[in-house]
């Protein structure tokens, strides 16, 4: 039986899903959960981007297969008041928002491994993440934004299951 | 229920607000989106029975924050505060035209300046409306009465009532004849809100149009000829139509349309297709053989037009002193729009009807090519207008509403929704266009400019536009609303001469002879508007090139400007104000500066750029941009808008560009087709000039002065002058 875990549930597969289809699609049309976004289809822009087991994992080019067994959390899953979410919404960082689910998703996994990331730090993890309306510059205050809430106790938060 | 126009003027007194407010009902069409029993003074603004203050946004969001800043100024004229309001995207109407355009578009950096007024009244006289019917209530003169955020108030007395209490019998009130003054000290206008589109964009609940979702859809990809203007000869769907999930393979107007249950089954099915193409008439086209004919054009220029002519700038060229002449060849390329989201459509066809689901910029043109392409009638297409990925002119043009009816016309009852792939997007946009420039000046001995002379080789946008919406437009519209209407370029276009090739290239500079003209090439590469359209590319040239006449001047690049700006002081003064901020000549060590000033869409913008240099070629460290736009509903989000345009022009200026073989453009993705990157972005410095001017254009301006201002700051660093887009920052 294909079990996984998808925001802290436990998630069994419906029989009919090729294992070869990417999470993207499965999460988006199967499960019905759209915030994580289509953008390229390649792994190149980070639009799609969830943490599986923790790490921020382009899912456009995933194949559900390979996370049976792991767990995967989508933006939908991250409680919308993580540390990076409130940051987002403090600085007003989205212009369209297309992308924001994916550059939260980077965000929050870059945190959570380095929790006083520097420029160069977030220009290494974020680089993935395309943003066309040029969001960037806020992208990065809402980073040391949101390690200095962290850093001051206010949240704490495991990516890897969605829990605070 | 529906409001006939008849009722709806006895219904609510509007004719003298309405012809006030300058909306017209547009004949017998209802209003879309109009709870039954609300008071709706007007086409924009309902109070519903249960209470709620629904505004219809008739502008597309796509990031430039209308959602929020038109919301704020219903808000100021209606005394309710405007996160309180709950915005709904407008349907299909002629109210919601754009008064700049005639159609309801949105684009050209027109949604503030536009509705700053409009909005502002009708939130005004929907207020005086409901103190009115509170007058009548408590049987006071309305003179006593006044507002508090949603609740009017009678101090006399102490007596408040909310507006949704007096909504019913301000029904009847008749709208005032004069439209009552707004606010002189504005509540919300001027303050940065947050925006109220933020919380849904970063919890993943906005519901872009990719994210429609209706029971039973289906998912649609097209698989299109990769030759611009080609077309099926020949196809076998058998092995693709054998792949899990696919219901139906069927050929449409421009390609063939896979139809499974999920997005990853159709793309899987439409790689299976074995199609033979009719390259159609721009096979064998190159990028190469494009430049060759610019080249030509430029060099005889058979068909031009004048978009400028003052003094004799030919003659006083022609008799100028041996070396005081000047003179430059610049060129920029085709540019693609690549919204973050890939262009889409949700259709669902139900007896002779459709209903769409369109993140456009252009409801009007998704309602038409609906219609079209689908084959219904114009009046039985219902568009809803969703949040969008990016528009940046892209949305402005909407094939994929004609390609989404196509297919559901094909399969009634069932929601069709159409995703295109970053491929798709990629090649088959609507692409700014590559233009050729030479320009030649005198700089006589004393620093002075004698002549000034700008020859640029374009394609028209609009006339590839028409192209495309003629014939869905030729019935309703042609032929007075085509030569008015396209484009926002009202009065302005005929067959030949789309004043967005030239736009930006009338220098605001005192000179006495000037000319600019246009030779007309059109290589037949599908255009569009591309986020500051020809301002883009003009303002490149034009400002680099006076930066070299500064040098052969021999005077500073900032002072040389302000010398030539005598009579346009919003150009000073941002000039100036860009120049201060950055410390203008005295940057710090190691840094080089370049400036550049350009007005567009009414707003001004000035940009210093500071480079470094590096280990592998110049590092753009800090870009300085002073802007006045007029008065500034939310500086936040003006703030936003200009980042964002210098990054999205910078991604241009930096990044390769497309290139063209055989009719088609060779790259398909992020891989070969990049764009700017967090780690490529400089710190952005954002100067707000104070200006009491009626507010203009903010989503693009701040586009234009950051190429020339990149390429005079290369200049000054290497001695290499850079005059063909995409720049290398490694000489």
């Amino acid at each position: 039986m294909s079990t996984l875990k998808l925001n802290g549930e436990p998630l069994t597969l419906p029989d009919d899903v090729d294992p070869s289809t990417p999470l993207l699609w499965v999460v988006r049309e199967r499960l019905g959960l759209t915030g994580s976004k289509f953008g390229c289809g390649q792994g190149l822009c980070g639009a799609c981007t969830m943490h599986v087991d923790g790490q921020a994992v382009r899912t456009c080019i995933l194949p559900v297969g390979q996370v049976v067994g792991k767990s995967v959390v989508t933006i939908e899953g991250l409680g919308g008041d993580h540390p990076v979410q409130q940051a987002w919404r403090q600085i007003d960082v989205p212009q369209c928002g297309y992308c924001q689910s994916g550059q939260i998703m980077s965000a929050a996994a870059l945190l959570a491994a380095n929790p006083n990331p520097s420029n160069d730090d977030i220009n290494r993890a974020m680089a993935g993440n395309i943003c066309r309306c040029g969001s960037y510059p806020r992208i990065r205050r809402a980073i040391h934004q949101a390690a200095a809430s962290i850093s001051t106790g206010v949240q704490t938060f495991d990516p890897a299951t969605g829990e605070g | 229920m529906k409001f006939s126009r008849r009722k709806f003027l006895v219904g609510t007194g509007v004719v003298g607000g309405g012809l006030l407010l300058g909306f017209s009902l547009g004949g017998d069409e209802p209003v879309p989106q109009i709870v039954a029993g609300s008071f709706q003074p007007n086409a924009w603004l309902q109070i519903t029975p249960d209470g709620r203050v629904v505004f219809q946004l008739d502008k597309a969001e796509m990031g430039q924050g209308v959602y929020t800043g038109l919301t704020t100024l219903m808000g100021e004229g209606l005394d309710y505060d405007p996160a309180r309001i709950q915005v709904e995207m407008a349907g299909v109407h002629s109210a919601y035209n754009n008064p700049a355009m005639r159609m309801q578009v949105t684009g050209g950096s027109t949604s503030l300046t536009t509705a700053w007024t409009p909005l502002q009244e009708a939130g005004a006289t929907a207020r005086a409306m409901l103190m009115a019917a509170a007058a009548e209530q408590w049987q006071v003169p309305v003179s006593e009465l006044n507002t508090d955020d949603g609740v009017i108030v009678h101090s006399a007395s102490g007596r408040r009532i909310g507006y949704a209490e007096v909504a019913e019998s301000a029904k009847s009130i008749e709208a005032p004849q004069l439209v009552p003054p707004v606010a002189n000290a504005p509540k919300w206008i001027g303050k940065s809100l947050p925006r109220f589109d933020t919380p849904a964009k970063t919890d993943g609940t906005a519901i872009f149009g990719v994210d429609v979702a209706l029971p039973g859809m289906k998912t649609a990809v097209v698989v299109r000829c990769p030759h611009f203007g080609g077309r099926v000869r020949a196809f076998d769907a058998e092995e693709a139509e054998q792949q899990a999930g696919v219901l139906k393979i069927f050929p449409i107007h421009n390609g063939i349309a896979v139809v499974a249950d999920g997005y990853w089954q159709a793309r899987q099915a439409a790689g299976k297709l074995k199609v033979e193409w009719d390259k159609g008439p721009l096979a064998g086209l190159s990028s190469a053989k494009i430049r060759k004919n610019q080249e030509q054009a430029l060099d005889n220029g058979e068909t031009t037009v004048d978009a400028l002519d003052e003094g004799d700038a030919e003659g006083v060229l022609a008799q100028a002193a041996d070396g005081r002449v000047v003179e430059a060849k610049y060129a920029a390329p085709f540019l693609h729009h690549s919204t973050m989201e890939p262009q889409n459509c949700t259709a669902l066809v139900t007896g002779d009807r459709c209903e769409l689901w369109a993140p456009s910029q252009a409801p009007g043109f998704v309602q038409a090519l609906a219609a079209q392409y689908g084959g219904f009638d114009r009046d039985k297409v219902t568009v809803h207008t969703t949040l969008m990925g990016g528009g940046f002119g892209r949305r402005a043009m909407t094939d994929f509403a004609g390609e989404a009816a196509a297919i559901a016309r094909q399969m009634p009852g069932v929601p069709i929704k159409l995703i295109w792939s970053r491929e798709d997007d990629m090649r088959h946009d609507f692409y700014r266009p590559s233009t050729l420039h030479r320009l030649r000046a005198v700089v006589n001995e004393d620093g002075q400019i004698g002549a000034w002379r700008h020859r640029l080789v374009s394609a028209s946008i609009t006339k590839g536009m028409a192209v495309t919406l003629v014939d869905s437009y030729l019935p309703k519209w042609l032929p007075e609303a085509m030569a008015r209407g396209i484009g926002r370029f009202a009065g302005n276009t005929t067959a030949n001469m789309d004043s967005a090739m030239a736009e930006g290239a009338e220098i605001p500079y005192a000179v006495d002879n000037r000319k600019v003209d246009v030779a007309l090439y059109d290589p037949g590469i599908p255009l569009g508007f591309w986020r500051s359209v020809g301002h883009s590319h003009n303002a490149f040239v034009v400002e680099s090139f006076m930066d070299e006449l500064a040098h052969a001047a021999g005077e500073d690049p900032v002072d040389f400007r302000l010398r030539y700006l005598q009579g346009h002081p919003r150009h000073q003064r941002v000039l100036k104000a860009a120049a201060e901020a950055a410390n203008w000549g005295d940057p710090l060590p190691g840094r080089i500066q370049g400036v550049a000033v350009h007005e567009s869409f009414s707003s001004y913008a000035a940009q210093v750029v500071e480079l470094s240099k590096g280990a592998n070629g110049y590092v753009i460290e800090r870009v300085v941009c002073a802007v006045d736009c007029g008065q500034i509903a939310n500086p936040d989000i003006v703030t936003e808008q200009v980042e964002s345009a210098i990054i999205y022009g910078l991604g241009a200026a930096l990044k390769p560009a497309l290139t063209v073989e055989d009719g088609r453009v060779v790259q398909s993705n992020f891989h070969d087709l990049p764009v700017l990157r967090i780690d490529e972005t400089p710190e952005i410095q954002v100067v707000l000039v104070d200006s009491k001017e009626h507010p203009t254009g903010i989503g693009e301006i701040a586009l234009p002065p950051i190429a020339p201002a990149l390429g005079n700051a290369l200049f000054k660093a290497s001695g290499q002058r850079q005059r063909e887009l995409p720049f290398q920052l490694t000489v």
